[in-house]
């Protein structure tokens, strides 16, 4: 177990650079952070790769894993995975094409667009909301970060959850079909995801390790830039080979998603403290009868706000949007590539994770949280972080549970 | 065993607000690995008894008492009191004003869904001095 979330890390600290300020700390979504001996220490099982700490670090101490393009090289037949924002990181880009033929000249010998296979995951979405009874408010599984901190935080809205597998996983096993009917053998396919975020990269190695493999590697928008814009560069007339549409390229910002489902009645929203915000009124139920479908995006503007990307989001949402006008292609459906739901629907639901409780048996659990509640009496309550804790509750609780003493700067003056 | 004690005061200024014990409830439950089904049913129960403070008895007190097999909560307030609980607790019936209405509250669900998210609900209320609520949730 402790092995294989080693290999799962997907932000490290890069310690020289980390002075030990408490931005990240404050700013993680799932206090996950604390500064230990002046460095930012990252808590793993409850890190769920939101990149939040890359974000906000004013020192780049905090960085992102990724696989290396050198991977890429190992296999004979190799399909890049572009996601939809990936095309929006390059000025004065008028055709998709270009995009995809500078895949080619990098040495993959396909390119499969993630935006064709959002496009399925909303046309096997739509049918789902008609014909099963799926609770509402649905929650988009889109989003890995938003996935996990369901079921970090958040379990109660587990049954919610849109029960199908994002657009990269659809991608790769659509991509792997594909070749293997066409007599690739199996060894020689190396299906590369390129990503916008390390929440992805995270969750497509972990679905590779228990799951059929379909993804041979993960690699990084930002690490794939520059190569990439040096090829497109001597690209003069790209071939038609996109196959996705308007509706696809929508996915790579906040609102794409739900808005392909031709829906009235959705939410949607980004951002990390947005979606904290609508959690919480979701899991009071506020929401009941109130919405039928509810997007949420971890990262600011969606895809293009992914801290493995290049350009500003804001400054990638308009790009996308005007090359998405351009783009007449009418939205793939499940008909057309011979696909049923069961092709999206998740072999099993994921599991609730038990990090944030205090003990397996309720009844210590308990004992514990009545000495939280007696050291937050003592505590001053103003999360000032001094202690290396993000509020006073988490010191609270990380004293409990290490049986430490309470280390409070404000304390200390009172007394 | 003990029971853990959370106190809390409800703030009837402020719509935002109302929500907070619920949250903080619902932490504790979490922590305590209490089921997602009956954290739900708790947070639910509970949001909507902090709203109606909120709307009816410009705020008051919640008072949760949470023992391993289940959670008592009070709501208290010196509010302007139920005067027909029977009615009060009827499917639509709700005495908000239009105001509140255009907010989206005030559908008079409030009461009606405390007592099906709950297992144990009593009202004690005397016109023109207060209400207090009392919700009991089995896990």
């Amino acid at each position: 177990m402790k092995e294989t979330e080693v290999t799962l890390k997907t932000v490290v600290l890069d310690s020289d650079k980390c002075i030990g300020c408490i931005t990240c700390m404050r700013r993680c979504p799932t206090e996950a952070i604390r500064i230990v001996n002046g460095k930012a220490k990252i808590l793993y099982d409850k890190c769920i790769n939101c990149g939040e700490c890359v974000r906000s670090c004013k020192g780049g101490a905090k960085r992102p894993v990724y696989d290396s393009f050198d991977l890429v090289e190992s296999y004979r037949y190799k399909i890049a995975l572009p996601s939809p924002s990936l095309f929006g990181q390059f000025n004065n880009l008028d055709d998709p094409n270009y995009v995809i033929e500078g895949l080619l000249a990098l040495g993959f010998d396909e390119v499969f667009e993630v935006g064709l296979a959002a496009e399925l995951v909303t046309d096997c979405t739509k049918k789902l909301m008609e014909n099963k009874d799926l609770v509402r408010p649905v929650i988009s599984t889109a989003c890995p970060a938003v996935a996990e901190l369901i079921m970090l935080k958040f379990h109660e809205l587990a049954d919610h959850m849109l029960p199908v597998y994002a657009p990269a996983k659809i991608a790769a096993k659509l991509a792997k079909k594909q070749a293997l009917e066409k007599g690739i053998p199996a060894d020689d396919i190396g299906i590369f995801f390129i990503s916008p975020c390390p929440a992805k990269v995270y969750s497509l190695h972990r679905e590779e390790v228990s799951n059929q493999k379909y993804i041979s590697g993960v690699l990084s928008q930002s690490d794939i830039y520059f190569r990439l814009v040096d090829k497109m560069n001597k690209i003069t007339n790209p071939r038609k080979l996109g196959k996705c549409g308007y509706s696809g390229i929508g996915w790579g910002s906040s609102g794409g998603e739900s808005n392909s489902l031709g829906l009235g009645n959705y939410i949607h929203c980004s951002g990390t403290r947005n979606i904290l915000g609508l959690l919480k009124e979701l899991s009071d139920g506020k929401l009941d009868g109130g919405a039928d479908f509810v997007e949420m995006n971890m990262c600011p503007g969606g895809c293009v706000g992914g801290v493995l990307n290049v350009e500003n989001p804001f400054i990638a949402r308009n790009r996308m949007r005007q090359l998405a006008d351009k783009m007449k292609i009418p939205p793939a459906t499940m008909e057309e590539y011979g696909l049923t739901e069961d092709f999206f629907i998740w072999d099993k639901a994921p599991e609730p994770s038990t990090s944030f409780q205090l003990d397996k048996n309720r009844f210590v659990a308990m004992q514990k949280l009545m000495k939280v509640e007696e050291y937050l009496k003592k505590l001053p309550g103003i999360d000032c972080g001094a202690c290396g804790a993000p509020t006073c509750r988490c010191h609270a609780e990380d004293v409990v549970m290490s049986g430490g003493k309470l280390d409070c700067v404000k304390m200390e003056e009172k007394e | 065993m003990d029971c853990i004690r959370l106190e809390y005061d409800v703030d009837g200024e402020n719509f935002s607000s109302a929500g907070n014990a619920s949250e903080s409830v619902k932490r504790t439950l979490k922590q305590m690995g209490v089921s997602a089904a009956s954290v739900r049913r708790v947070a639910i129960a509970m949001y909507e008894g902090e709203i109606n403070m909120v709307i009816h008895a410009h705020g008051g007190r919640a008072e949760a008492e949470i023992y391993p097999d289940r959670i008592d909560i009070y709501l208290k307030d010196s509010g302007p009191g139920i005067a027909d609980i029977d009615l009060a607790m009827k499917a639509g019936y709700s005495t908000a004003t239009e105001n509140i209405r255009s907010l989206g509250f005030g559908a008079g669900m409030g009461l009606p869904n405390m007592k099906k998210y709950s297992d144990e609900m009593r009202i004690d209320s005397t016109v023109g001095v207060g209400t207090t609520v009392f919700l009991r949730i089995n896990f």
